[in-house]
């Protein structure tokens, strides 16, 4: 390459033609604090750094997509590898790919695609990074297919929110999350500024519950194909092993897979159930999502055009929560979804949690698992009694779960636990620990003295 | 420990590449699929949005009609070009590049001005499933659409100016079986029940069954008992309608329930769902208007050896409605998922796909014996069945031609209500036509140079435009203003939007499945809003 220097800045090349156009020239649905000019092209071409979370339908659109809206630090992390399965929709993968890091291979694709182009790739999880990583990026934008994941990062984002002396919000500490997701013809995006708009933690209600089998039905009343697919691979695979004791059941493993099919099709013949086949089988073994090119390319264009907003302020940005549906014609609806004052992630005041005086620990761990505030996953609950931390209850390393077990029974007074008495709470969907005030109340059935 | 060999087959490569999709439209809908033969017109970042996400999921092949040279603009904005492709044709450095997507995929690339196409060679488009076109111009889009509109082959028309964008679909008839409605209503005939049905339902006696088997009967025997014990009470054999009938059928339901030694209600989950169901388990049986349009319309009544299979299986079905039938459609024969014991629940389930295999065996014979009188081509007995499944949901676009935006009359005030509530979409409309005008008249897109002396010049178009559907003119310029300052820019990420969208349309229209936009669809990513209009 030559030197820069004799060139034309890159920002001003006719490559650039179409968006120069949109940049350097002003309108009347402009941002009212935009000011047309050649240097923002240079601020997203050189200054601004944007991270892609996940390399997968969205990311790989995402990534195609921002690099022709003039992005170039462009970094992007996924733990992932690639399946024949993605080539569908992934297209910057080719099965001599099959088994590389998806976003090692993304980067490299689109480097040498569009010239001038500094993808960076991280072949990591999410969570193996800390905030310093992601403090250094002016934008996140997520395309992930796991819910817990998305509230991790969103936690993340918000937990590097800061406040001034007065209680208000450092603006300047504020991240942009441009957030997209699918499934088969469905999909949304939107725009989250964290501290200042709904976060994912403020609307979990939007996501869809888990359609979860009844264990007494897979074992004794099967109705579906599906029943009998639960079946053996809830109970039938323990009991036994058909690869030995050690190894546990891949949903990837195309031997396990026609196993459980064989074994889940005599169940279904033995009560003249239908409909077991590989496709089935496969489907509910991994949890499988239905999943084509078009409806990613939708969402991910959506959201990259937003990012280009927020980094050009060319535009005010959707506010805040676009859904698409392309089944039947193409609809979208986009309307504000709203802040929860109480928020777990996004705000900044205290986490109270009422409780009745008679109350265990088991109904404080049950509030945090199905509380639409927390829905938590597998949470840790620890406390501070006499400056001292003392663990309550753990279900994620099995020796303290054992030791902690008895705990759930007793009642909260009972383990040092009093009104005012602060609670801290470790999950998976959060980076951070949580800090709840236990707020007991009298209960009103006991006779008050008088 | 010796791997246990597995009896059943792997799947096959192919299937394990599309399986995601696959859950979508099957593999019927994929052998549709890989017979599609897709002709796009200028590669446009546009257009190749839109072959990335047909070629991708695997259309059988793709021809590429474009005589431009890559432009630096082009390669700015179009991902399936290299620096290297400078220069060359636009259509063939694409294809070689899109075509990296899916070996499976056949591809040509045609050098030829789509205008001289028309003019040497129009039997050309014959062979192709679907036309798109992006970047048209507006003589061009006139007789394209006209000829395509009497070749009969669907056309699909895309735009993408700045933030706006709009793609129209030309169709002049296009049946789909297959629609998947997101929300079914269930077929269970509660209030006429068939044979097997009834006797099944009167074998079971509720008050007499021991718990277990209590908790275990299925809601439909329960709502059905309910109704029965209502109409006795009622000494009236109405089917109860209103929603106060209905709550005093909930509360024969609750009676139902069973108490224990404390007199308190035990917790049945089947009674619990019961209780949800009644709304849509009371829903009586009738043949949608919908239904009824299509199986009299003259299509499905004059029948000739042309008429598609579509049309020939609507007249069977109308057969079938008049006699056996009695004025009902064909069983659907599927049970929606409820708390029961397997057995009572497989039980049922047989019973409802038993009737609606002899159903819809009726309806083939009648199609067997309409293929004898016609002399046509079969119609096999698995497509027959398919259709009496999903014959609640048939679905019939009738579209209009393109040529018709262009001629004053329906369409033209349609435009004019339109413009008149204001709805600010149909504004967008006009302004992507009006600058198809401009850019006929001048060779270039208003703007182009710079915004602001183009603003008269385009307003002009705009109010010509307006005169041809008998409109006021626009009380501000503020639309048309945008629209020089976007001067003729394609944006990325619009145009990726849209290439999504246009190609599923097109795997809708050639996998008849689900339901295409019907028929302009209108897009401004600026405001984040979209629309549909019926030209
Ligand atoms: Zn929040």
């Amino acid at each position: 390459m030559s030197s820069g220097e004799v060139q034309t800045a890159e920002y001003l090349q006719r490559r650039w033609l179409n968006i120069r156009k949109l940049l350097e020239r002003s309108g009347p649905f402009c941002h009212p604090d935009f000011e047309p000019s050649a240097e923002i092209l240079d601020f997203t071409m050189n200054s601004c750094k944007i991270l892609i979370v996940g390399a997968g339908g969205l990311g790989c659109e995402l990534l195609k997509d921002l690099a022709l809206m003039g992005f170039k630090k462009i970094h992007i992390i996924d733990m992932d590898t690639i399946e024949l399965s993605n080539l569908n929709r992934q297209f910057l993968f080719r099965k001599n790919d099959i088994g590389l890091s998806k976003a090692k291979c993304a980067v490299e694709f689109v480097n040498k695609r569009v010239p001038g182009c500094e993808a960076t790739a991280h072949h990591c999880a999410i969570q193996d990074m800390d905030d310093g990583f992601y403090r250094q990026f002016h934008i996140v934008v997520c395309g992930l297919d796991s819910i817990v994941a998305r509230r991790w990062l969103n936690g993340m984002l918000a937990s590097l929110l800061q406040y001034n002396d007065d209680g208000s919000l450092d603006q300047s500490s504020v991240i942009p999350l441009v957030d997209g997701g699918t499934e088969g013809f469905k999909g949304n995006a939107r725009v989250i500024l964290p501290g200042m708009s709904a976060c994912i933690e403020c609307t979990l209600d939007l996501y869809p519950p888990q359609i979860t089998f009844p264990l007494c039905t897979i074992a004794n009343t099967p109705r579906l194909p599906e029943h009998c697919i639960e079946y053996v691979k809830v109970l039938q695979w323990s009991k036994e092993n058909p690869w030995g004791n050690t190894i546990p059941l891949d949903g990837d493993d195309p031997h396990h897979v026609a196993w459980v099919l064989e074994k889940a099709q005599e169940r279904a013949m033995k009560h003249g159930i239908s409909g077991v086949t590989y496709r089935l089988t496969q489907g509910v073994l991994k949890n499988i999502i239905p999943a084509v090119a078009s409806t990613n390319a939708v969402i991910a264009a959506a959201c990259a055009t937003e990012v280009f907003k927020l980094a050009s302020s060319c535009c005010v940005n959707m506010n805040n929560y676009m859904v698409l549906n392309i089944a039947d014609g193409v609809y979208t609806y986009t309307f504000s979804a709203e802040r929860r004052a109480d928020c777990v992630a996004c705000s900044n005041s205290t986490k109270v949690m009422a409780l009745e005086s008679d109350a265990t620990l088991q109904t404080i761990y049950t509030k945090l698992c199905e509380d639409q505030l927390f829905m938590m996953k597998s949470p840790g609950i620890t406390t501070i009694i006499n400056g001292r931390n003392k663990t309550l209850y753990m279900s994620s390393i099995k020796s303290i779960e054992e030791r902690t077990r008895d705990n759930l029974k007793k009642k909260i007074t009972d383990l040092g636990l009093y009104n005012g008495a602060e609670i801290l709470v470790a999950d998976v969907t959060t980076p951070n620990t949580i800090t709840i005030k236990l707020n007991v109340i009298e209960n009103l059935d006991v006779d008050m003295p008088s | 420990m010796a791997s246990p060999s597995p009896k059943s087959p792997e799947q096959s490569e192919k299937n394990k590449q599309y399986d995601r999709q696959l859950r979508l439209w099957g593999d019927h809908g994929q052998i549709a699929l890989e017979k599609g033969h897709i002709c796009l017109i200028n590669a446009t970042a546009l257009g190749t949005e839109i072959l990335k996400s047909i070629v991708l999921p695997g259309v059988g092949a793709i021809t590429i009609v474009d005589d431009c040279t890559v432009s630096e603009e082009d390669i700015g904005s179009n991902f399936f070009l290299e620096t290297s492709s400078k220069g060359l044709n636009r259509g063939s450095e694409t294809l070689r590049l899109i075509l990296e997507l899916n070996p499976a995929v056949q591809g040509h690339a045609v050098q030829e001005p789509t205008g001289q196409i028309l003019q040497e060679n129009p039997d050309f488009f014959k062979s192709f499933t679907v036309v798109i076109a992006t970047a048209l111009g507006e003589k061009t889009i006139k007789e394209l659409s006209q000829h395509l509109w009497d070749i009969n082959v669907t056309f699909v028309l895309g735009r993408s100016v700045g933030f706006l964008g709009s793609f129209r679909i030309q169709i002049k008839e296009h049946a789909i079986i297959e629609s998947h409605p997101d929300n079914e209503q269930p077929d269970l005939r509660l209030d006429v029940p068939f044979p097997a049905l009834s006797q099944y339902l009167d074998s079971i006696d509720i008050e007499t069954l021991d718990l277990k088997d209590h908790g275990h009967i299925p809601w439909i025997v329960i709502i059905y008992k309910a109704v029965m014990k209502w109409q006795k009470i009622q000494n009236d054999n109405r089917w109860p309608m209103s929603r106060k009938e209905k709550n005093e059928v909930r509360d024969l339901i609750r009676e139902f329930i069973r108490k224990d030694e404390n007199g308190i209600p035990i917790n049945e989950e089947n009674f619990e769902e019961a209780l949800r169901a009644v709304t849509t388990a009371l829903c009586p049986t009738f043949l949608p208007v919908k239904i009824q349009d299509l199986i009299y319309c003259s299509a499905a009544t004059n029948l000739t050896k042309e008429s598609s299979p579509f049309w020939i299986m609507c007249s069977a079905l109308r057969g079938f409605i008049e006699a056996e039938g009695k004025g009902k459609l064909p069983l659907r024969g599927v049970l929606p998922d409820m708390t029961a014991s397997t057995e009572h629940y497989v039980k049922l389930q047989n019973i409802y796909r038993a009737q609606a295999a002899f159903e819809a065996e009726a309806v083939y014979r009648k199609v067997q014996e309409i293929i004898n009188q016609l002399h046509c081509d079969c119609i096999s007995e698995a497509d027959v069945k398919l259709f009496c499944r999903h014959a609640h949901n048939l679905h019939l676009v009738r579209g209009s031609s393109i040529a018709s935006e262009y001629q004053s009359g329906p369409v033209a005030s349609y435009i004019a209500r339109h413009l008149e509530e204001p709805d600010v979409m149909m504004v967008h409309y006009i302004l992507l036509r009006a600058s198809e005008m401009f850019r006929s008249e001048h060779s270039r897109a208003p703007g182009d140079w710079e915004p602001e002396g183009d603003i008269a010049i385009l307003k002009a178009c705009v109010s010509k435009l307006l005169t041809d559907v008998s409109c006021p003119p626009f009380p501000k310029d503020d639309h048309v203003h945008e629209m020089c300052r976007y001067g003729g820019a394609e944006i990325h990420s619009v145009s990726a939007f849209l290439g999504g969208c246009i190609a599923q349309e097109a795997i809708k229209i050639i996998t008849k499945q689900y339901k295409p936009v019907n028929n302009l669809f209108v897009y401004d990513g600026a405001s984040t809003n979209t629309a549909t209009f019926t030209f």
